[in-house]
């Protein structure tokens, strides 16, 4: 907890500086909120061609679409600046992080932190409340336990692929629009229903990658359909495990990472 | 001891281009075998030509590079495991990074830097008020970091890096890009923090007069190897510097004429002025020898500076 | 005079080519999102039949000549002019021989060259390979596409040298960059086909924004939609926009050029 008030106190000091540049803070939010909604907009656009996707009706789309833009939102808030990582290891500045008591990862993401990002949050929860009471869930204890869990999750999962995308940049440091592809291309993934995806490519992004367990199978657990897939019912609550291993993973690479930083730029 | 290195290397992959296409990769040691043993309370000058591994030594004693091989304990710890621990007890400037925060008054670091290092309040107070007397912050610690000189920026680093209290202090080129004040104020300060004994500081520095004020103990290193550990006096002993006399003469200079016990290294103004350069025979010898060639005028006896000294360990 | 071009645009070329790590990083994740967006407009087609009358294969050259065209018409990087503009660098440009205009534009025509060769031939080879393009029956579409990708890297270059341009009145660009890289995103068809909207919506953006030339105008070109006769048509349109939004440039910089001069007194 202790650390958790020191961390507390760089993000202030982040948001006071940030504070000194109004116009482009506003600038920035509703931008940012604008790009969201466009998201949002696009799925209803293919979803208004045949008023259904992937064989799903307008409350199942509804809930993934709510469901993975709360997570990806929520992950965007809290880790999405470890992409900056680049520019600290471009300018050796990572070795600041590294001198001070405290996580390198924790403090890149305190230090950048956008309070900005909060606008896309909110719009995402929003959303996702709005779908759970539209969607036609069918409540039961388990059911609103994973409803309350499952952005958080997927905030996980998604964080994970922010981490471990920006981890990339210890060895490569051009790497950026690579991460792009899982981090945004993974959003858009788990904006649709998994049905609508074929091919290795589907076996690859839903379950090797493990993007399924995102909005896919969460949304199929809370309304309490089959899977037209046929994966196995159990599977569907396995979001947790399948969220912790990948931030696992996430935290070894950059542990790794760290261990290859070069620390060249001065 | 406080610092103990033994052995340490630090290679560096480099990719280099062969033709159009084909990268070439090659292990580059920056640090190819460094032994470092520091007391508590020495002020050691590191230095070394550019690329010869003195801040690579530094970022692995800092914990913020991995050693390939090698033991290093600063306060007993090992800098990269107990990084976070080790962090606390160690203060670090690296002149050409900031530790501070752009955005933030100097003031509002410091009160950061409070947080982040848990220092008590009254210990954090107290020592913000010895250093900013000795040196003299309160014109400029509500001035955002953006905005300060270079000389009042360094001045804050060296606080910020002092204000929990370490036991080590690295300083990477402290005194790099400074203004003559400023230089002076850092070396006045540095000289005072040597003077009260409870900081061991390893200082880097390219600029040979913060070694000829602050530093007993110089550590030489080339190409990743230490070349040279002990004091100023060692090192111009070992290194052979030699004392050079120059004598105006009363009539030119023989050409080709030899002198006992010294080289003659140049022979200026129509032949009337000599440098000699002393093989360690003393200079009284030497100048007997001198004038029973030709009649002298005017003699003057040069010790040897540090900065030649230095050049020649350089060039090898 | 006739020099010049040849040496900026292949001084464009050249110096794009050196960036050979970003390019394969641009190609993969285009590829990626190319994966992506296939799947989900060929899942609705495979449902309704086709997509705002797009077809199949139709709709996999919309994709991936969409992902290809991103990275070629490069809208969502904005030009160093804005920078040059608000330190004053400027005033050096504009003391040489060549209006900047010019320099910039051909210059940007040379990366657009390399990216073609790379953004552009790769996603389309991996669409090819993957899923099938379109192919056209009739063999005068492929000379006019190419137009039709000359002038749609001319318009979404005037568009961002406008943008830069404002610099010389606004203090921050970032507002405005913002809301082009909303409607140059989503106007010019690379979300979803335009014709997807509201009748009125998309006539509305065809008419009076150049937008769809960015993207959406070399599509429908390259996928024969309503023929070649509508394809000119479409062609005649994107060279409309490329001038006018050319000539907007020069008066907009002339403007901006005696305002400095009237603030440098």
């Amino acid at each position: 907890m202790a650390s958790a008030r020191v961390y507390a106190h760089v993000v202030r000091a982040q948001i006071r500086s940030q504070a000194q540049y109004r116009a482009s803070f506003l600038i920035d939010l509703f931008g940012s909120m604008a790009v969201n909604a466009l998201d949002i907009a696009t799925v209803f656009v293919l979803f208004s061609v045949t008023g259904g996707l992937g064989g799903f009706g307008g409350g199942p789309v509804l809930l993934m679409a709510a469901l993975s833009a709360a997570s990806f939102s929520l992950a965007d808030m809290a880790v999405g600046t470890a992409d900056r990582l680049r520019e600290y290891v471009r300018s050796g500045q990572f070795d600041s992080l590294l001198l001070r008591p405290l996580s390198t990862l924790a403090q890149l993401v305190a230090v950048n932190f956008a309070f900005r990002r909060v606008g896309r949050v909110v719009q995402g929860l929003v959303l996702y409340v709005v779908a759970l009471a539209v969607a036609g869930v069918h409540w039961t204890l388990g059911a609103a336990v994973l409803a309350v869990v499952a952005p958080l999750v997927g905030g996980v999962f998604f964080g994970s692929l922010f981490v471990a995308g920006a981890t990339v940049a210890f060895w490569w440091i051009e790497s950026g629009e690579v991460a792009n592809a899982f981090t945004y291309g993974g959003r858009d993934f788990t904006s649709y229903p998994v049905t609508m995806f074929g091919g290795w490519f589907r076996d690859l992004f839903a379950i090797a990658l493990g993007f399924a367990f995102v909005a896919y199978l969460p949304a199929l657990a809370l309304l309490d359909r089959p899977d037209p897939l046929g994966l196995p019912d159990w599977l569907r609550w396995c979001s947790p495990v399948v969220a912790l291993v990948a931030a696992c993973l996430a935290a070894l690479f950059w542990r790794v990472g760290v261990r290859n930083y070069r620390s060249t730029g001065s | 001891m406080i610092i103990e290195v033994s052995g340490l290397r630090k290679d560096f992959t480099v990719t280099t281009k062969v033709g159009r296409l084909r990268r070439e990769r090659t292990v580059v040691s920056a640090v190819d075998g460094v032994d470092l043993v520091v007391g508590r309370g020495e002020l050691i000058g590191y230095i070394g030509p550019n690329g010869a591994g003195k801040s690579t030594t530094l970022k692995v004693l800092t914990g913020v590079l991995t050693p390939s091989a090698g033991r290093v304990r600063v306060c007993g710890l090992d800098p990269v495991a107990d990084r976070t621990t080790l962090a606390r007890r160690i203060g670090v400037v690296f002149g050409q990074r900031s530790q501070l925060w752009w955005d933030l008054p100097l003031g509002e670091s410091f009160e950061l830097l409070r947080h982040i290092y848990r220092v008590p309040a009254a210990e954090h107070a107290a020592r913000l008020r010895t250093c900013s007397d000795l040196l003299d912050l309160d014109g400029f610690t509500r001035t955002p970091v953006r905005q300060l000189s270079l000389g009042q920026r360094m001045r804050g680093e060296l606080t910020a890096a002092l204000l929990h209290g370490p036991e080590v202090l690295f300083l990477d080129e402290p005194t790099i890009g400074l203004d003559v004040l400023s230089k002076q104020a850092v070396r006045g300060f540095l000289a005072e923090l040597d003077r009260r004994g409870d900081t061991t500081v390893v200082l880097t520095t390219h600029d040979l007069a913060d070694i000829e004020k602050l530093c007993e103990r110089l550590v030489v290193i080339d190409h990743g190897r230490v070349v040279h550990d002990g004091t100023l006096d060692a090192l111009h002993t070992r290194h052979g510097s030699r004392r050079t006399i120059v004598a105006d003469l009363d009539a030119p200079w023989p050409a080709g004429q030899t002198v006992p016990g010294a080289a003659v290294t140049a022979v200026e103004a129509d032949g009337t002025r000599v440098t000699l350069t002393l093989d360690g025979r003393a200079a009284g010898e030497v100048v007997a020898a001198l004038a029973r060639i030709v009649p002298l005028r005017d003699l003057s006896v040069q010790e040897p500076d540090i900065e030649d000294v230095v050049a020649r360990i350089y060039r090898g | 005079m006739s020099r010049a071009p040849l040496a900026l645009l292949a001084a464009g070329f050249r110096r794009y080519s050196t960036y050979r790590q970003a390019t394969f990083a641009g190609i993969f994740t285009n590829s990626v999102f190319g994966f992506l967006r296939c799947y989900l407009l060929l899942s609705v087609a495979e449902e309704a039949g086709s997509v705002a009358g797009y077809s199949g294969s139709q709709l996999v050259t919309y994709v991936w000549l969409g992902q290809g065209m991103l990275a070629t018409v490069n809208s969502w990087t904005p030009l160093d002019l804005a920078e040059r503009v608000r330190t004053g660098d400027v005033v050096a440009d504009l003391l040489r021989p060549i209006d900047p205009l010019w320099t910039y534009l051909w210059t940007d025509l040379g990366r657009a060259c390399f990216a073609v060769l790379t953004r552009l031939a790769v996603p389309l080879g991996v669409g090819a390979f993957a899923f099938g393009l379109y192919v056209p029956d009739d063999p005068l579409v492929y000379p006019v596409l190419l137009l039709s990708l000359v002038l749609a890297v001319v318009t979404g270059f005037a568009c961002r040298y406008l943008i830069g341009l404002t610099a010389f009145w606004l203090l921050d660009i970032r507002g405005l960059n913002m809301v082009w890289v909303f409607f140059s995103g989503f106007a010019s068809g690379l979300y979803f086909p335009l014709a997807v909207l509201p009748e009125w919506l998309s006539t509305l953006l065809w008419v009076a924004t150049p937008f769809p030339v960015l993207m959406q105008s070399s599509i429908d070109i390259a996928v024969e939609r309503g023929g070649l006769g509508h394809g000119l048509l479409v062609l005649a349109g994107q060279a409309a926009w490329a001038l006018l939004l050319l000539w907007a440039c020069r008066v907009v910089q002339r403007r901006g050029v005696r305002r400095l001069v009237v603030q440098g007194g």
